[in-house]
């Protein structure tokens, strides 16, 4: 099958927007091949992800662009990256891997994208509105932005999204698309207490639980409250791209393309339905853990980026309190959430009872976290998901609250009472 | 048969097929090609110089990355065969191509052909398609 290309995208193709344009243009058009496209359309923002380092392809990638003079066309962000600028002592990786990720940094840069490093590129002022295309890559980005702000964009991976940032192009496919936003697998949230569903912890665990049985389907939640708030419906999809392949979700009376259960399937049915019961929902809180133990090491939280109200919340629950002297407590988030949280007066106060900001990057994609023996707690199913891969560590998954507990006492504080009876 | 290329290329190696979909990144070490996702049924197990067949793609986006740097430095899967389109996956082996001139093949098939390979076959992967050797 081939692509229609409108008369920009041939110039690009034919060198007349220069050959970074065509460089970048050949991707797109091969990714349209691949996606069955049949044309590509205009994206008005992108959010990278290239911006990481895993070794010399992707640098080689982006300088092999650089060299041809390549320069964004459209707002784009960037993704977290290897190293925290802010804190650039928190980094205790190897020093040349270190030097290769600041190379590749300085490079996105210079190519006009703005240093965001920030993985929750929805925090910012600006974001897409509904309705907008856009070419974002990030797999807890891609949902947000298709499901939470009803923009639209596909699952791109890595390398397509600089391309689209570069031409202002996307193939015309997948999510972009009306007919592919719909429903698929209805999850039917019923029997569970009302306090349970007030809780953050429970959100990441829905979304563990919908992504390991969506496919690569489109689910729709029903039964939650109305108007979930952006920081839950943000744990719940980046759990669900953590676990499966969900590139956006619906849940009915939460988000902007679900406000019926039938609107989220267009009127079609359900391709099967499935009953999320309180014993599933334990079952997937039960996966989130690996370890087991009296003791915590450390405590990571802000898989995704915390946001200015979960730092608020961390700094009401620490009250005064201080972090255990044998545990290391991380809080991962974006250097503008960072500087707003500051200005609030919530930041200071938590570093001072030792809690370690980490900005730019993320405590599970590079080493930051002190060895430990001891498991790490986590409020994050994401982090729960990758860190025991990437870092070779024991997980135990619990409410902030418990990690809050747990963080002063050292001592593993669950509140298991609350999955039970609330 | 429908069998479509998402990325043409040539490969020749053993299957290995995946009970689950695996993400590339946070699932395989690009240095050595290890399954490192120990949640999945075949961690521990290597990606490399086998034609990698699973259901579909699955989980980060910088999985293309991990595909790319996998082909650069032969650590990766000589090929892979899904029975769904993945656009991660394609990425990274589009990009290989563009940059470094090595494609790996990465295959859409439909089920009753997916079923006909199993784990330890050895299978050469030409313009033509699977034909197993």
């Amino acid at each position: 099958m081939t692509v229609n290309l409108s008369e920009f995208d041939q110039s690009c193709l034919d060198g007349q927007e220069g050959p970074a344009a065509t460089s970048a243009m050949r991707v797109i058009v091969r990714l349209a091949e691949a996606m069955k496209a049949t044309e590509l359309l205009d994206v008005t923002s992108a959010h990278i992800d290239s911006c990481l380092y895993h070794g010399p392809a992707v640098l080689d990638f982006a300088k092999w662009l650089e060299d041809q003079g390549a320069k964004v066309t459209i707002p784009t962000t960037l993704n977290v990256s290897s190293l925290d600028l802010i804190h650039p002592d928190l980094y205790r990786g190897d020093e040349d891997w270190g030097v290769q990720a600041r190379l590749l940094m300085d490079c996105y840069e210079r190519m006009g994208c703005k240093p965001t490093w920030t993985c929750a590129p929805y925090q910012l002022e600006e974001r897409p509105k509904f309705g907008e295309q856009v070419a974002w890559a990030e797999s807890n980005a891609i949902v947000f932005a298709n499901s939470v702000l009803g923009a639209r964009t596909h699952r791109y991976g890595d390398f397509i999204d600089i391309c689209a940032a570069i031409c202002g192009r996307a193939p015309a496919a997948g999510l972009h698309l009306d007919e592919n936003r719909k429903g698929d697998i209805l999850f039917r949230v019923d029997g569970l207490n009302d306090s349970l569903l007030d809780r953050d912890v429970f959100y990441p665990v829905l979304g563990h639980l919908v992504g390991k049985n969506s496919g690569n389907g489109i689910p729709v939640i029903q039964g939650l409250p109305d108007g979930v708030s952006e920081d839950r419906l943000k744990a719940l999809g980046a759990a669900a791209a953590s676990s499966g392949s969900v590139g956006m979700f619906h849940a009915v009376g939460s988000t902007p393309e679900a406000l019926t259960t039938e609107e989220a399937f267009s009127g079609s049915d359900p391709t099967d339905v499935i009953d999320v019961t309180p014993e599933k929902i334990i079952a997937a809180r039960d996966e989130l853990s690996t370890a087991s133990d009296s003791r915590i090491g450390a405590v990571s939280l802000g898989t995704p980026h915390y946001s200015v109200q979960e730092i608020k919340k961390l700094f009401e629950l620490f009250d005064s309190e201080s972090v255990n002297p044998e545990v290391n407590f991380y809080v991962s988030t974006g250097r503008d959430v960072l500087a707003e949280a500051s200005l609030r007066g919530f930041v200071k106060p938590l570093e001072d009872a030792g809690v370690i900001f980490v900005t730019d990057t993320c405590t599970y994609i590079t080493p930051i976290m002190e060895a430990v023996t001891l498991p790490v707690m986590t409020d994050s199913a994401k982090w729960a998901y990758y860190a025991p891969g990437n870092l070779g560590v024991e997980v135990i998954f619990g409410a902030v609250e418990d990690c809050v507990a747990s963080g002063i006492s050292g001592d593993l504080s669950v509140d298991s009472k609350i999955w039970v009876d609330g | 048969m429908t069998m479509i290329f998402l990325v043409r290329g040539k490969a020749n190696g053993e299957v290995l097929k995946l009970d689950e979909p695996l993400s590339f990144w946070g699932g395989v070490d690009p240095e050595t090609g290890e399954i490192i996702d120990l949640r999945h049924p075949q961690g521990g197990m290597s990606v490399k110089g086998k034609v990698l067949m699973m259901p579909f793609g699955r989980g980060s986006s910088s999985g293309s990355s991990v595909i790319a740097e996998g082909i650069r430095s032969g650590s990766g899967p000589a090929g892979i065969i899904m029975m769904e389109a993945d656009e991660i996956i394609a990425l990274g082996s589009i990009v290989a191509d563009e940059i470094y001139g090595k494609a790996m093949p990465v295959i859409v098939v439909e089920k009753s052909e997916y079923e006909t390979y199993s784990t330890g076959d050895q299978v050469v992967i030409s313009e033509d398609g699977i034909t197993l050797s």
